[in-house]
């Protein structure tokens, strides 16, 4: 029922927003149903605490303990967003960069987008959750070219060709997956229900089983932003309206990343070998060291961010290949500090971009001065992402670089490079934003709506917690999931 | 067989062969001017202009080297040979067993090679435009023939020609998709070996599209008339080619008169069709640039490769 | 080596499909690459009926509707719209050797027929051997849509892409479940819709849909 209830309310204010969006209230409307969502997550969560992993009684909808606290994440942060988005798009109207119908637009579609998200996580069907990432394609699409410029729409019509392509290759390796299932459990719905794919994943045939997964991390893997299929990911990020970019970083690609993690229990359950480790350990690999050495070269504030996630896409991605209960471990706990990390450094982003008027790093300086909050937010933001202790970023990482060494030590000193160049592209590049010298030629706009910098506190103060000291609610939930993912 | 009997035979159908090339070549201009509704030439004109160039004194360039005469005879031997080798009548003939389908492309081309030196031998500049565009044309032509005869030995499970046909007419009737593309290839690789009006239109002396006429107007006399003649068996033996793989039924098996002698009537009705079926062609379409021809080829080729892959995943 | 009369006309047609995509791999004018993607779609249809009839799976014939219904009767018809209010009609390609594309997706076809192999063995449908058949279409959408510089091209691929996949599914499975076909129908409609709006967008914004303008965003 809590299912439902999650799943219905942003579906409902998809609806519901693309009747209203352009009224006075769509920003709080918006705020109000993102709320709510979050509200039936909560619910949701609390019952999965009490009573366990729950299915619907016709096994279409399915909640483990992989996917709740993702469920819970991907609400908080939508819920989150939406708050910040309010102040961030009054703003952009007033500069006069959107319009009344492009606001309505971007309501209804940010409601779909987190209904598309929340169906991928919550669908027990393999069909229907490649159906959900290409409709949260598809609306992401929209919300990217809002501002219709010419680099958007070039930004919008690479993300749709790239995605597209990439998520075709991705339904090839489903309906070989299917053609798997269906000889061990007959045509029909059921041949694609995960859970039951699980039961029967020993009685799979391997052959067809590891070429599926090749098309499926191809695919997926765009998706991720995994090298080499990452073009569109910088361009999408830097492209479109602010909130949209936190909320594709901080939860699409984690939402892309988990249909990957389905695949992997799924074959290795059939090939009980380290194949599909070994590919996505590659993938992640190449993703983390090509996205370090393009920060270096980043002039625009929000690109510079986007390569920051690829890279960190690609330690996740490379920490779920290594496998085993810490490397998993590492990898869940990274993917919810990444997420509300990157999220909050987008917000104080945008904001700052908004009051320099443009996204070039060198044309933003001394954010210290004119904005203290702002300022802060980026400092703080910027050391939590790059891995400083005593943030939850850190924890992971070093759980992670600590099993590497022990486990896969070729690997080791690759990483260690490549987290040193990010760090000193990235901190390069950040501390003169913050600290550097404002007085000059930089004209600054004035903000005729107060930026709303809660959310960036509560998120970093979220992923400080993570890294002095995890609930043990939730890592129990880390725990059982990493068991899972193997 | 080397037997009495099977050279008998096997004389009896290529005098046939030689007989008939120039009907065939008559029936598909007649064919022709009906569809474009001119009064057609009779039957017979291509036997009266034979006869009228083998009446007539040849005349040669004072330059023209043995090569250039010994050219007719050498192109007429060859196209006798090619006629001789294709199954028409019968699969189990001397002949046949003389030569494989990798053979055959390899006769054609040394007709085409003489063709061409000839071609270039008095020096002048039609001569040697023609010539460069035909091996241009043929060197494109002969790899789509080549893999369209692979794709015929492939279900027969040999190259030569005659058991190709023994086998194709033995098996039972199904549709074989890669057959389809390859008989698509092979009428339009035959367009262009034979001068036919996509690619080369017989019937022009416009220097900027003729292939085939550029090679022969050094030619007269009896030195014309071989060529002509042996333009037609080439049409003949090409047309013989398709039928045999791709309407295989109705040929004799075995050299007994009988057989042969049904087998005369359907093939025949085979080649009036397949006359028609070029008339048609050649009335519809209309002849491209000379650029254009490596592109047409080309598809050609591919779709000869695709019934071989097709031949592989669906047939195997 | 004696296959039912059913599956020898499934295998036409999936030659059939297969000669299309190269068709469309080496066709210059706009128009003439809808009338083979709606030719394609037609293809899929009939092979999709035939796979109904011949094995009595009645959700195959819901399927072959939707596809008849999509990709012969209503994409098509929203391309052409588009194509005329755009004003590309005579918008002509200058593809650059079209020889080499051709090499290029025979390469892909063997690459794709080898692949195919393994599983083709294990399938046990009437329809197995096209299996090979349907990846390679996919794989030469996939090449059409790399090698295109206009914009409706490129979509076509998109659009020949899924045909491929979904020829993939009725050959290799009987086609997927119900629920998950009519996802898919709904996302590549959507798809196109909002593609369509994009054209314009473009259009305005770059003065023709040629996508060699879209390249502004790259690293420097």
């Amino acid at each position: 029922m809590e299912i439902f209830f999650v799943l219905g309310t942003p579906l409902i204010g998809g609806a519901l927003l693309a009747l209203w969006g352009h009224r006075g209230l769509a920003a709080e409307l918006n705020l109000l149903m993102s709320t709510l969502t979050f509200i039936a997550a909560a619910v949701l969560t609390a019952r999965v605490i009490s009573d366990g992993p729950m299915i619907t009684p016709d096994h279409q909808f399915f909640v483990d303990s992989l996917n709740v606290f993702l469920v819970a994440l991907t609400a908080f942060v939508a819920m989150t967003t939406a708050i910040f988005s309010r102040p961030y798009m009054r703003i952009e109207q007033a500069h006069g960069r959107l319009t009344e119908t492009r606001l309505r637009l971007y309501h209804s579609m940010y409601q779909l987008f987190t209904f598309t998200m929340l169906l991928v996580l919550l669908t027990n069907n393999m069909g229907i959750l490649w159906v959900a990432l290409e409709a949260a394609t598809l609306t992401t699409v929209l919300l990217v070219s809002l501002y219709r410029t010419p680099a958007s729409l070039e930004a919008a019509w690479k993300y749709f060709i790239l995605c597209g392509v990439g998520i075709a290759q991705a339904l090839f390796g489903t309906i070989l997956l299917y053609i798997a299932s269906e000889r061990v459990l007959g045509a029909g719905g059921e041949a694609l229900l995960w859970t039951r794919l699980q039961e029967v994943s020993g009685s799979l045939e391997p052959t067809v089983v590891s070429l599926a997964f090749v098309f499926l991390i191809v695919g997926y893997g765009t998706k991720v932003g995994l090298a080499p299929l990452h073009n569109w990911l910088p361009d999408a990020h830097a492209e479109g309206p602010t909130p949209v970019s936190a909320v594709l970083s901080g939860l699409l690609l984690n939402v892309g990343l988990y249909a990957l993690v389905r695949c992997k229990v799924l074959v290795d359950g059939t090939l009980h070998s380290h194949f599909a480790g070994n590919l996505m350990m590659g993938f992640g690999l190449l993703s983390v060291v090509v996205a370090a050495f393009f920060l270096a070269r980043q002039r625009d504030v929000k690109r510079l961010f986007a390569y920051s996630s690829i890279e960190h896409m690609g330690l996740i991605t490379f920490a779920f290949g290594m496998g085993g209960p810490v490397a998993s471990f590492a990898g869940l706990l990274h993917m919810t500090v990444h997420s509300l990390t990157k999220s909050a450094i987008f917000f104080t982003v945008g904001h700052a971009a908004q009051k320099a008027g443009t996204q070039v790093i060198d044309e933003i300086r001394g954010l210290i001065s004119i904005n203290p909050t702002v300022g802060w937010g980026l400092l703080i933001g910027t050391m939590a992402i790059l891995g400083l202790p005593p943030f939850g970023v850190f924890a992971s990482e070093f759980l992670m670089l600590t099993t590497a060494m022990r486990e896969q030590p070729w690997a080791t000193p690759i990483l260690l490079i490549s987290l040193g160049v990010a760090f000193a592209a990235v901190f390069a590049k950040v501390q003169p934003m913050v600290f550097g010298d404002s007085r000059g030629e930089i004209s600054l706009k004035r903000l005729p709506f107060a930026p709303a910098q809660i959310p960036v506190f509560v998120h970093l103060a979220i992923v400080l917690m993570l890294g002095l000291y995890i609930p043990p609610h939730l890592a129990d939930w880390y725990r059982q999931a990493a068991k899972l993912i193997g | 067989m080397l037997t009495i009997a099977g050279i008998a035979a096997q004389l009896t159908e290529l005098m046939l062969a030689v007989l008939l090339a120039p009907l065939f070549t008559g029936w598909v201009n007649m064919c022709r001017a009906w569809m474009q509704n001119k009064s057609a030439p009779p039957l017979l004109t291509p036997y009266r202009v034979l006869l009228k160039l083998f009446n007539k004194e040849p005349v040669l360039a004072q330059n023209a080297s043995p090569l250039f005469r010994i050219t007719p005879y050498i192109i007429f031997g060859c196209m006798c040979l090619a006629a001789a080798i294709v199954p028409t009548l019968d699969i189990n003939l001397p002949f046949n067993a003389a030569a494989d389908a990798i053979a055959l492309v390899g006769l054609f081309a040394l007709a085409r090679v003489f063709m061409s030196l000839a071609a270039m031998d008095i020096g002048t500049a039609f001569g040697t435009l023609g010539a460069r565009r035909e091996m241009m044309i043929g060197f494109l032509a002969e790899p789509a023939l080549l893999m369209v005869l692979f794709t015929a030995s492939l279900i027969s499970g040999s190259t030569s020609l005659s058991s190709i046909v023994g086998q194709l007419g033995r098996m039972e009737l199904m549709i074989y998709p890669s057959l389809a593309f390859a008989g698509v290839a092979f009428t339009m690789v035959s367009l262009a070996e034979n001068a036919r009006i996509p690619v080369d239109n017989p019937a022009t002396h416009l220097e900027l599209t003729m292939i085939h006429e550029a090679m022969l107007l050094e030619y007269s006399g009896r030195h014309l008339a071989l060529m002509e003649w042996a333009a037609s068996l080439k049409l003949f033996a090409y047309s013989c080619i398709g039928i045999a793989l791709f309407v295989p039924f109705g040929i004799a098996d075995g050299g007994n008169w009988l057989g042969i002698l049904i087998s005369l009537p359907v093939l025949a009705v085979k080649l009036a069709a397949g006359g028609f079926l070029l008339a048609l062609i050649e009335s519809v379409s209309a002849k491209m640039r000379i650029f254009r021809a490596p592109e047409f080829l080309g598809t050609a080729f591919l779709l000869a490769v695709l019934a071989m892959l097709i031949h592989f995943l669906l047939e195997s | 080596m004696a296959l039912s009369l059913p599956s020898q006309f499934i295998n036409l047609l999936a030659a059939m499909m297969l000669l299309i995509a190269f068709a469309m791999l080496s066709q210059r004018r706009v128009l003439t690459l809808i009338n083979l993607f709606a030719l394609q779609g037609l293809t899929l249809t009939l092979s999709t009926l035939l796979v109904a009839w011949a094995t009595s799976q009645p959700h195959l014939y819901w399927s072959a509707l939707i596809t008849f219904l999509l990709k012969v009767l209503l994409l098509p018809w929203i391309l052409h719209r588009l194509v005329r209010k755009l004003n590309v009609k005579w918008d002509i390609e200058t593809l650059i050797n079209i020889p080499m594309t051709m090499i290029v997706g025979i390469v892909l076809v063997i690459l794709a027929f080898n692949l195919a192999l393994p599983i083709s063995a294990l399938a046990g449908t009437i329809t197995r051997s096209t299996l090979g058949i349907a990846l390679a279409i996919v794989l030469l959408a996939f090449l059409m849509m790399i090698t295109r510089s206009k914009a409706i091209p490129q979509v076509i691929g998109f659009l020949a892409m899924e045909n491929g996949l979904f020829f993939a599914a009725t050959s290799a499975t009987y086609g997927m479940p119900m629920v998950v076909e009519l996802g898919i129908a709904l996302d590549v409609l959507v798809g196109m819709v909002i593609l369509g709006v994009f054209f314009f967008q473009i259009r305005e914004h770059f003065d023709s849909l040629d996508i060699r303008h879209l390249e502004k965003l790259k690293e420097d």
